[in-house]
């Protein structure tokens, strides 16, 4: 017997996720992006929605999402992602249109844009990353950066009198009319996983029934920008950012 | 029938996206082209056509719309004026280096920094030599008229289409005011959705399908050997630009001895200046560029034969002149005259210019 009479639709229990291409990814190790494409990908896949998708990416780490996710992609300058959805969504109305940003990208240069297309209840879906740190120039400080936490830009750690606070942007996106579903969720164990792909779907689901701006973020780690193991940067997420980042749905309508 | 109707610049440029069957409009208020927003909102195009209107938060967002709007396929536009302009320069250099079509008109008015809300023509080097980051350039349109505010909405989209290219329409805050009579055309039926995948669907974000490969919008590319064939691609297109699109217009040229050279509001001027040198005997002409990029750098040598001065006049403290002066390469005596700030030249002091700097000089 070889692994071709093995490999039966019987015996099938996984399978690489079939929107996912063959680019090898630039994602370090251990890095929570890997983990949000593959779930991305999945529910695009199980709803059927390859053709009528039209992903937006940001400036950061996931400027080359559109490697790995096989629909059409768009990558828009920094932060401004949320100003290009609009215009797509409102061109193809029934097309579903997603954000893929960072939170230097979204809560920080970008965020005039988040909180108009927010507040407009533009139709789309906003997949927020916020590993409190800007990941591809290199470890600086973010706006969702926690105190006392070192980056390239603090290092001697974030200090309010002087870098002011981190920013729970998610919680003033919460209070925008304009947003149907506000939730925190996370990549690190694998009940995590499946509620984060549980919200995507539903963030999915909301824009096929013009419901208004589904927004997911995901605490999310950066063990090379924190300079810790993944497993660490892992605990150091549970320890730390949760209790700041408490998961769960903010507003679910 | 043609219909003739009176009307401002800047209502003339929303009364054309709509009648070209443009898809959508992005615009964030500002003096003195608030009225094409406002036009359009009052208008209601999405009732009649289908067309987008969408007053953005910022000029920063209403360019990034436009950036999203032309990615998938759509016939998208903008309009600002020169302070709005300058933060929509990223988007601009974005949607340059994407090489994807789209439309923006220019108001001219004032500057530096806020200036003021009064006309001026101190943009040309924005328009013409780049504005944003990076090697790039627009094909840039000059209207001198109302008529002209209309005409080139759809000039503009066809050429941005052609090219795949941003095109701009750099008028200026007399033109966007001004009320003259203007020929309105029929309208031209929006691009269905079917359509835009068949012409546009190597490229556009229109949902990827199983018979094409993803597509993807992007102006990035991390490979220096890439980026440098990228970049001299765009100037092949340029070059190509330059050979096949430049327009301008030439009043009393023939035997002229004596050269204005003059776009938008500008040109209105002088073709008075024309006519008030010739009573006096001089035999003046005047070039009018309608493209400022590509710019009628031939046209200007062709006639250096029988000049013996030419001059620019521009609202500005000297701008275009440098054009002028790099098609002419020393040839003929080159001087500029222009008036800023909002100070808008009489024809008067034009032809007192004209008699100072160049005839007696």
């Amino acid at each position: 017997m070889d692994v071709k009479d093995i490999i039966k639709e019987e015996n099938l229990v996984y399978s690489k996720t079939k929107l996912l291409t063959d680019n090898i990814m630039h994602y370090c190790p251990g890095c929570t992006h890997g983990v949000v494409h593959k779930v991305l990908a999945e529910v695009i896949d199980e709803l059927g929605l390859q053709e009528k998708t039209i992903g937006v990416a940001p400036v950061g780490c996931s400027v080359l999402a559109y490697n790995y996710i096989d629909i059409d992609w768009h990558e828009a300058a920094h932060g401004r992602a949320p100003a290009l959805a609009t215009a797509i969504n409102r061109l193809y109305p029934d097309k579903y249109v997603f954000t893929y940003q960072g939170d230097g990208d979204l809560a920080s240069i970008g965020t005039a844009e988040i909180i108009h297309a927010c507040n407009r209840g533009e139709n789309i879906l906003v997949i927020f990353i916020n590993n409190g740190i800007y990941g591809m120039t290199g470890g600086q400080m973010a706006p969702t950066t926690l105190i006392d936490m070192p980056t390239s830009t603090t290092p001697y750690g974030r200090k309010t009198e002087f870098n002011g606070h981190p920013l729970k942007i998610t919680d003033i996106i919460a209070q925008l009319p304009g947003t149907c579903y506000v939730t925190r969720q996370s990549g690190h164990a694998p009940a995590a996983v499946r509620k984060l792909k549980k919200a995507i779907t539903k963030a999915f689901e909301n824009t096929g029934k013009k419901k208004g701006t589904s927004f997911i973020e995901v605490v999310s780690t950066c063990n090379s920008g924190w300079k810790l193991s993944p497993v660490k940067a892992n605990e150091w997420m549970v320890e730390h950012m949760f209790p700041f980042y408490p998961l769960g749905d903010l507003k679910d309508e | 029938m043609a219909e003739l109707r009176l009307m401002k610049g800047n209502e003339a440029i929303a009364e054309a996206a709509i009648r070209c069957g443009c898809d959508g409009y992005f615009g964030y208020p500002i003096t003195p082209q608030s009225e094409v927003l406002e036009t359009l909102m009052a208008r209601k195009p999405w009732e009649e056509t289908g067309m987008v209107v969408l007053q953005a938060e910022s000029e920063i967002a209403a360019i990034n719309m436009v950036y999203g709007g032309a990615g998938c396929g759509k016939k998208v536009m903008t309009s600002s004026s020169s302070p709005g302009i300058s933060l929509k320069q990223e988007g601009i250099t974005y949607i340059a280096g994407a090489e994807l079509p789209c439309l923006i008109v220019n108001v001219v008015r004032g500057g530096p920094g806020l200036g003021t809300i009064q006309p001026a023509q101190s943009d040309y080097f924005q328009a013409v030599k780049g504005g944003g980051h990076g090697d790039y350039k627009l094909i840039v349109l000059a209207p001198a008229s109302v008529q002209e505010m209309y005409d080139y909405v759809d000039l503009g989209f066809e050429l941005a289409f052609k090219y795949r290219n941003p095109v701009m329409i750099l008028s200026d805050g007399i033109i966007g005011q001004m009320m003259e009579k203007v020929q309105i055309g029929p309208y031209k039926p929006r691009m269905t959705d079917e359509e835009i995948v068949a012409k546009y669907g190597s490229w556009a974000t229109t949902g990827k399908t199983p018979n094409r490969q993803r597509n993807i919008i992007t102006s990035l590319d991390l490979d220096p050997n890439r980026q440098e064939q990228f970049n001299l691609k765009l100037q092949c297109k340029y070059k190509e630009i330059e050979e096949k699109e430049v327009r301008f217009e030439k009043i009393a040229c023939d035997d002229a001895e004596y050269l204005l050279v003059a776009y938008g509001s500008s040109s209105r001027i002088c073709q008075k200046v024309v006519d008030l040198a010739r009573e006096k005997e001089i035999k003046v002409g005047l070039l009018r560029p309608i493209t400022l990029f590509p710019y009628p750098t031939k046209a200007i040598q062709a006639m250096l034969g029988h000049l013996k001065g030419i001059l620019a006049v521009e609202m500005s403290t000297g701008q275009m002149v440098e054009d002028v002066r790099l098609a002419v390469e020393g040839k003929v005596a080159v001087e500029h005259y222009g008036r800023m700030g909002g100070a808008i030249p009489t024809p008067q002091d034009v032809l007192k210019a004209l008699e100072e700097k160049i005839i007696k000089g």
